[in-house]
């Protein structure tokens, strides 16, 4: 014993004190669903290539996002974002925008010229996809990234769908378009154009193949009876459109009436005034407010200079004019014809009524159910004939590129499985990362990046891209917004704030650990995560 | 502002860390080599805000001086639940004599390393820390820690203030707020809790002293204080630091809220957050949103006799008055 004076032991470590026992409430790290990612009909994991944007990884962040959706170029201009309406960031200043951000990494892409990986291994069966519509391209996609063969047969002379018989230049410019179905047929995916398939069942024997997944959208305009001279011309606005992929533009006069309120007339009219028209007139039966157009799609026709008659209806088209009748909504919000009428000058009128569906290829296919023109689907894609699956506007469900592309996916793992005798089981959600999961006091404010538009004389007499894309900086920026809901970001912030000392960091990427020896529960960890990745559970016992 | 703020880095500086950040631009806290000055297997409550805020605070002190430190500690909480004999958390130098003699104690250490370093027998590089509790500090041991100011010693003293003498069982001290009640100032009788007009703002005193360095600080800003700390270990002489550290066991809050309390502290007011050299406030942290001292009060259960039925909105707005004066001395809505 040669202690100093007093003392008859070594000074030992609180580390023998293991006040984990202490514990009632114990810490979880957890990732929950973020609110954009269960928004967006692509079942992109948003938030999870937002976060390799943050760090100025584009590459990794595009190989992220394709890793469910192969178009981000195309859904960065199109896509109607239901993802930034759930975006929690609203709560705090506004959405963080997704889609822009999605536009720019598609653009890098195409820029740098990434390609998908090839697939490993060769399934050796072969699946047929209707269609090379988004749908369909998602479809093959994903079923050649799972080692199938895939052929897609497309009645039209190029691959695209609506993406370019529908969506005007000035939307979605056709070079964007190209280079995104390039990188799909760069994986092996065959595609046969001016190929219509007018029996399925015959054009699965003839190729020899296991499975099919049809996407042949929905391409016949719907007709509503009006009186009419022989002097009027009547057009629907698909061919309309249509034909502006072609060399003969459609020639329509001076003064075009479109008819209809959805976003196909909001397109059609806003390419007549491109077209040269002097005016290009709108007419609706209710009012803005219940027009199935977006808000923003008026918006800018308006700007453009086209002029929109809410609350009328045609009642018939003579020589050089039209009538149209005034009408008002009711008690229920329907319109209901008033006797007041008015003409207006036209030389051509264009109906924008929606689209049917041509099911002529399905003609005598056993098991096939049809309801109100559509084709039925189970919950996996699949028709009523087995081995036979379908999605994107052909099936019954909302209209847009991103939910057929999703609907490709879908259909996609479901074909995978089925040729593997199989059924396909996604895996479980996440519980949502609301907002009330959120620390908000973490984030600072920093004002929403605003893309730039083309000026007015240029979107009155020109197709080139309206909206412009987010530069570098901005694009990194506005990610950088991205408030990670649900999903640790290594903030640290559980490290730090530990009375503990009970919280091992694991290094970059790596994300953090609890040392439940020494952690009594207190909770402050999951009270201070900024984004609600930590959950306390009740101890067993 | 005492640091240079970080925009838009998703979290800002709010954070601990960041990995959109370079190392340096991170907190002490931040670092997986941080010395964790208290290590775990300490017997401080759940939650407890004075752990917590030793550990911000030592470990910046010890980053600040590359680990060549030595701490005196005056009784409290702090030195109980870290060193019951034969065990301690501490893993630097600390030295522990009496509740009341903190400052004179880290006065005799500086002095003895001064003496070394003349005779050439000792690193000048060590530097002296002081750290007690508000009992500790501004009642028992005030004596002390004025003689130390006065004198100038090269001491930093840390006072972690939760308000009371928590270790005894949370009697009231010249730093328990007005209205809150404490073992000693019970919730009874006429005027409930602590008397208004009484007790005292120690940092206002140490600036008084005109000593080199005053600062204040919350465990919610873990920027702030930091560079507190190494601003405060940049200058020689006296220097005070005083932080508030929330008590879940004697403010009757959940353990988890321990520093979204301290937050509300700032945020309303009522405690201020600035700092001040050679008697002159130098800066301010401003409030980011300001917010009623109702929303501080209600939480805690050493306030819930001003929230029964009817919620006592005279006292209330007596404390709301202090916040405000609060916000107009110390300019806390624009910060400096
Ligand atoms: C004018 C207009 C604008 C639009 N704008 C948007 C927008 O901005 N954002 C958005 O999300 N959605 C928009 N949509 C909707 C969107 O374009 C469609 O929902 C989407 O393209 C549907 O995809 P799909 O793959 O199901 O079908 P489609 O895109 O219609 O593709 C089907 C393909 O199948 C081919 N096909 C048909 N029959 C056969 C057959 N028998 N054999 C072989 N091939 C066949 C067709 O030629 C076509 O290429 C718009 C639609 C229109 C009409
Ligand atoms: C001279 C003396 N009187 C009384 C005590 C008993 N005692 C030990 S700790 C303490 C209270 C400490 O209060 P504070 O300094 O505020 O620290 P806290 O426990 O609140 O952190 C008291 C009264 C003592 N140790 N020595
Ligand atoms: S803040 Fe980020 S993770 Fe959260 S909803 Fe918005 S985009 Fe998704
Ligand atoms: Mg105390």
């Amino acid at each position: 014993m040669d202690k100093p004076f007093a003392i008859t032991l070594d000074p030992g470590s609180s580390l023998a004190n293991r006040t984990g026992s202490w514990r009632t409430f114990k810490p979880l790290y957890l990732d929950r669903l973020p609110p954009c990612n269960a928004a967006c009909p692509a079942g992109e994991n948003i938030q999870g290539w937002l976060f390799h944007a943050e760090s100025g990884d584009y590459e990794a962040a595009w190989r992220a996002l394709t890793e469910n959706n192969p178009l981000p170029a195309i859904m960065g201009r199109v896509c109607y974002h239901p993802c930034q309406g759930a975006c929690n960031r609203q709560n705090i200043d506004s959405s963080v925008g997704i889609n822009a951000v999605e536009r720019f990494l598609g653009d890098e892409a195409i820029k740098r010229g990434w390609a998908f990986p090839k697939p490993a291994n060769k399934s050796g069966k072969r699946v047929l996809v209707v269609g090379a519509g988004p749908s369909g391209l998602s479809a093959a996609y994903h079923l050649a990234r799972l080692g199938h063969e895939v052929e897609i047969h497309e009645a039209g002379p190029y691959a695209g769908g609506m993406m370019r018989f529908g969506i005007p230049q000035y939307r979605l410019p056709r070079d964007v378009l190209n280079a995104e179905v390039k990188r799909i047929l760069d994986l092996g995916v065959v595609l046969r154009l001016d190929t219509k398939v007018s029996n399925i069942q015959d054009s699965m024997q003839a190729g020899q193949f296991d499975a099919a997944f049809l996407a042949v959208g929905a391409h016949i305009g719907k007709r509503a009876f009006i009186p009419a001279g022989d002097a009027t011309k009547i057009v629907d606005a698909v061919s309309v459109l249509r034909s502006m992929e072609g060399e003969d533009k459609p020639m329509l006069g001076r003064r075009v009436v479109v008819y209809g309120g959805g976003n196909t007339a909001i397109d059609v009219a806003r390419t007549v005034k491109r077209l040269g028209a002097s005016e290009a007139i709108i007419v609706y039966r209710r009012t803005r407010e219940k027009a199935p157009a977006h808000d923003f799609e008026i918006e800018e026709a308006l700007q453009e200079g086209v002029m929109v008659k809410w609350l009328s209806t045609i009642k018939q088209a003579g020589e050089g004019e039209i009538t149209i009748e005034k009408m008002a909504l009711d008690d229920k919000g329907f319109p209901q014809p008033t006797g007041e009428f008015e003409t207006l000058a036209a030389d051509s009128v264009v109906l924008a009524l929606g689209q049917d569906v041509d099911l002529s290829l399905l003609d005598g296919l056993p098991g096939l159910e049809l309801k109100d023109g559509t084709v039925q689907v189970n919950q996996n894609m699949m028709t009523g004939h087995p081995g036979i699956f379908a999605g994107g506007d052909m099936v019954p469900s909302e209209r847009t590129v991103t939910v057929a592309v999703g609907h490709g996916k879908k259909a996609a793992h479901h074909i995978d499985a089925w040729l593997r005798g199989e059924t396909y089981a996604p895996p479980p959600k996440h519980e949502i990362a609301s907002f009330d999961k959120l620390n908000p006091w973490y984030y600072t404010e920093a004002p929403h990046m605003v893309r730039p538009t083309l000026d007015i004389i240029r979107r009155q007499s020109t197709f080139e891209e309206v909206q412009g894309g987010l530069d570098e900086n901005n694009a990194l920026f506005e990610a950088r917004r991205c408030l990670s809901c649900g999903n640790c970001f290594e903030c640290d912030n559980c490290y730090g704030v530990c009375p503990d000392n009970a919280v091992i960091k694991l290094g970059p990427g790596k994300r953090f650990e609890f040392n439940y020896d020494y952690c009594k529960g207190c909770g402050v960890c999951a009270a201070e995560c900024p984004c609600g990745a930590i959950k306390m559970m009740p101890e067993e016992n | 502002m005492s640091f240079q703020p970080i925009k838009f880095y998703q979290t800002g500086t709010f954070t601990v860390g960041n990995r959109l950040l370079a190392p340096e631009e991170r907190s002490v806290q931040a670092s997986d080599k941080r010395y964790n000055s208290i290590n775990s297997g300490h017997r401080a409550c759940q939650g407890c805000g004075e752990a917590l805020g030793a550990r911000y605070a030592i470990d910046a002190a010890m980053e600040a001086t590359q680990g060549q430190l030595i701490c005196a500690n005056a009784t409290g909480c702090l030195e109980v639940f870290s060193t019951p004999y034969p065990e301690t958390s501490w893993q630097i130098p600390w030295v522990h004599s009496l509740f009341g003699n903190t400052a004179a104690v880290a006065t005799g250490i500086a002095a003895a390393l001064k003496v070394k370093q003349k005779k050439g027998e000792r690193n000048p590089a060590i530097r002296v820390v002081a750290q007690g509790g508000d009992g500790g500090t501004t009642d028992i041991g005030f004596g002390c820690l004025s003689g130390m100011f006065e004198r100038n010693d090269d001491v930093l003293y840390i006072c972690y203030d939760n308000g009371g003498y928590m270790n005894t069982g949370v009697q009231r001290s010249s730093a328990t707020p007005p209205a809150a009640r404490t073992a000693t100032t019970m919730a009874v009788g006429s005027e409930p809790g602590n008397a208004f007009g009484q007790g005292k703002f120690v940092p206002a005193i140490a600036m008084a002293h005109e000593i080199p360095y005053v600062a204040t600080a919350t465990v919610a800003d873990l920027r702030d204080l930091e560079a507190k700390v190494s601003r405060a270990m940049e200058l020689r002489g006296a220097r005070y630091i005083h932080i508030l550290v929330p008590c879940p066991l004697g403010w009757g809050t959940a353990s988890s809220e321990t520093i979204k309390i301290a937050r509300l502290a700032k945020e309303t007011g009522l405690f201020p957050v600035f700092s001040a050299e050679y008697g002159e406030q130098k800066s301010a942290l401003a409030i980011r949103q300001k917010l009623p001292v109702e929303d501080y009060l209600r939480p805690q259960k050493r306030y819930a006799h001003l929230f029964g039925k009817q919620p006592d909105v005279q006292v209330i707005a007596k404390l709301q008055a202090l916040a405000d004066r609060n916000i107009r001395k110390y300019n806390l809505l624009e910060g400096l």
